[in-house]
């Protein structure tokens, strides 16, 4: 059981609100990510949900149970942090055994739970070795492994992929939710990465400056962005943003439409640019196009090899049915 | 660039340098291994002979060399105790934000800038004097005798003076190390269930182990040649109760004149002092390591 609910929680450092009184439901079993720029309070939200912080206010119920002052130990939630956090001078084996010596667990109850734990993270060959001995990935998932033996209520992850090379970070983005899959744990997954959100996530949490700006499952999110920041910040690349005469035409204060979203063609279309930049993936090309009147440049996708280059005409045509709008607040006109 | 030419050129600008600090460390060792070997006393000038290991031999069946020998190690022992326990007590407290930080850091501090005779004094006059000082008052106050410290306890006296030196040295490198230490660390292991006591032991003294050693081999270097603090207080007395290696070699070539037989102590105390230095390498040496 991982049921984790917010109730107007907020969060003050000094006169500084980071976090706006804010509710939010985790259901068990659930892999929920917090995403948001940098310094949104993501962090700070998933700290107050492991006790590393006191609430300024509101209550935190852990299945139901009121666990606003509950110290950390007792809350039933393991953390994996960005630093991994691993204890330098104890072997990778009396890493994972820790939260378990504390509890006073017998002795081969913790062996038995270090082997399965080792064996699931591919872990067995470097038990005697030191943290400093070991690569990053496999740092990391000595962390995992020491959150795993405690079989907590819900993991918490703090952006554990941000110190990985990329390669890596795609694997272990796998094995995380491979984990996810196979433990059935409620997770809590911090990133500030929304290709992490949208490939992770059963449901997404868009925090900005603290506030949450919608809560849905990624596809949801990247069909109705409820307003214009979660529209431009999930998606990638970008969703192209537009105000003025264009956004007019459609009675919007702002429109959005995707890379995705948009038809090219060489003779005919609604809005006559120019090819600039062209960024080149294999299965898709990326072209960054300047049109007559617009501010800034329209990103646009081709699928496979298309034969534009830099300097080009080229007309594009938006798909009216992707078409995103959004009023003078930022808010999604249905 | 190591080049063969920029080695040899490096090898002979440095040269000066080493031959400075070479000669600077060879002369007086030679001159001491030489005057140990002869008798010479400098109230019989131009008598010197040589009289092979006699000075060794007196110097080392001297009841009083193994008294200096035994106050020697339980001075620095001592003061490691204390300096190390304390140090790591009052680096703790001084790692918590409270007010007045800063200048607190600095009172700590303070007693390291303070010359060891002029500490020793201090202590002497103002705080352990049987009449006069303010521990006498203190007992005093609450109905007891005075206690005349640097008689009835004048080791323990010594090592509570040059404890009170090195209290700063030590609180300031642990200071540094638990600065150092990884917050998420101490996070992750409260998460994980130990309380603070726990947390102090498993995770914040295994990060103090390499600041600790740094702090036992630098002092134990300095406290082997403790002397100003036992000249300005006790001179090594009642007895030889407070006479260590240093104070004894004093005595033996500048009380006694016998410059033969202080030289020989003199070389008994380098090798004693060697000796300590490569125990203490290998025993603590390895925490050095990365
Ligand atoms: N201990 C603290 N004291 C004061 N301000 C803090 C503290 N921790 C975080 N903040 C502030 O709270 C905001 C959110 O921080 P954080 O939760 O770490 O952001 P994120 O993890 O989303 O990048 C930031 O503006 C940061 O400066
Ligand atoms: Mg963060």
């Amino acid at each position: 059981m991982g049921r984790i609910t917010l109730d107007k929680v907020s969060k003050a450092f000094g006169d500084v609100e980071v976090i706006p009184p804010l509710d939010l439901t985790i259901e068990d079993g659930e892999f929920v990510v917090f995403v948001g720029p940098s310094g949104c309070g993501k962090s700070t939200l998933l700290r107050l949900i492991a006790g590393l912080e006191d609430v300024s206010g509101g209550e935190i119920r852990i299945n139901g149970q009121d666990a606003t002052q509950t110290p950390p130990a007792k809350r039933g939630l393991a953390m994996v942090f960005q630093s991994y956090a691993l204890y330098p001078h104890m072997s990778v084996r009396k890493n994972i055994a820790f939260p378990m010596r504390m509890a006073g667990m017998p002795k081969d109850e913790q062996d038995r739970r270090i082997e399965a734990a080792a064996k699931a993270l591919n872990l067995t060959d470097y038990l005697d070795r030191r943290p400093g001995q070991l690569s990053g990935g496999q740092r990391q998932r000595v962390a995992i492994g020491r959150a795993i033996v405690r079989e907590p209520d819900a993991f918490l992850f703090d952006e554990p992929l941000s110190n990985l090379d990329a390669a890596l970070r795609v694997g272990m983005r796998l094995e995380i939710s491979e984990l996810h899959k196979r433990l059935t744990t409620t997770m809590v997954y911090v990133t500030h990465d929304q290709v992490e959100a949208m490939t992770m996530a059963d449901k997404i949490v868009v925090l900005q400056a603290g506030r949450i700006e919608q809560v849905g499952s990624p596809m949801e999110l990247y069909r109705s962005p409820r307003n214009v920041f979660v529209a431009g910040f999930i998606g990638s690349p970008k969703m192209n943003l537009l105000t003025g005469p264009e956004a007019d035409k459609h009675s919007a204060t702002t429109i959005g439409i995707r890379p995705e979203h948009i038809a090219i063609s060489s003779d005919a279309g609604a809005w006559k640019g120019t090819v600039g930049v062209s960024e080149h993936l294999g299965s898709d090309t990326f072209f960054h196009v300047t049109v007559e009147g617009f501010h800034d440049p329209l990103t646009v996708r081709a699928s496979g090899e298309v034969a534009l280059y830099y300097g080009d005409t080229i007309y594009l045509t938006p798909d009216l049915a992707h078409l995103h709008r959004f009023d003078a607040q930022g808010l999604r006109i249905a | 660039m190591a080049t063969k030419h920029s080695r040899a050129s490096a090898r002979i600008m440095i040269s000066p340098a080493v031959i400075l600090l070479l000669g600077w460390m060879l002369i007086p060792l030679s001159m001491t291994l030489y005057f140990s070997f002869l008798r010479y006393n400098l109230l019989m000038p131009g008598m010197e002979e040589f009289t092979g290991l006699t000075n060794y031999k007196y110097f080392l069946t001297d009841p009083a060399f193994f008294a200096a020998l035994t106050n020697t190690i339980l001075l620095v022992c001592g003061v490691l105790l204390v300096t190390v326990i304390g140090g790591v007590f009052l680096a703790l407290l001084l790692d918590q934000p409270f007010f007045g930080q800063g200048i607190v850091r600095i009172l700590v501090i303070a007693p390291f800038f303070v010359m060891p005779t002029v500490s020793a004094l201090v202590w002497k006059n103002m705080f352990m004097n049987p009449v006069n000082g303010l521990f006498a008052h203190l007992f005093k106050f609450f109905g007891l005798e005075p206690f005349d410290f640097l008689a009835q306890a004048p080791l323990a006296s010594i090592i509570g003076i040059v404890s009170w030196q090195w209290l700063p040295f030590a609180t300031l490198i642990l200071l540094t190390a638990f600065q150092s230490l990884d917050q998420e660390q101490l996070e992750a292991s409260e998460m994980d269930g130990a309380p603070w006591i726990k947390r102090f032991w498993f995770i914040m003294l295994p990060h103090l182990s390499r600041a600790i050693t740094v702090v036992i081999l630098i002092q134990t270097i300095f406290l082997l040649s403790v002397f100003a603090e036992i000249l300005v207080t006790t001179n090594g007395g009642p007895g030889t109760a407070s006479t260590n290696l240093t104070y004894l070699i004093y005595m033996q070539s500048l009380l006694q004149f016998d410059v033969g037989g202080g030289s020989a102590g003199g070389v008994v105390a380098i090798i004693l002092a060697n000796i300590v230095a490569i125990f203490l390498m290998r025993m603590i040496g390895k925490n050095l390591d990365a």
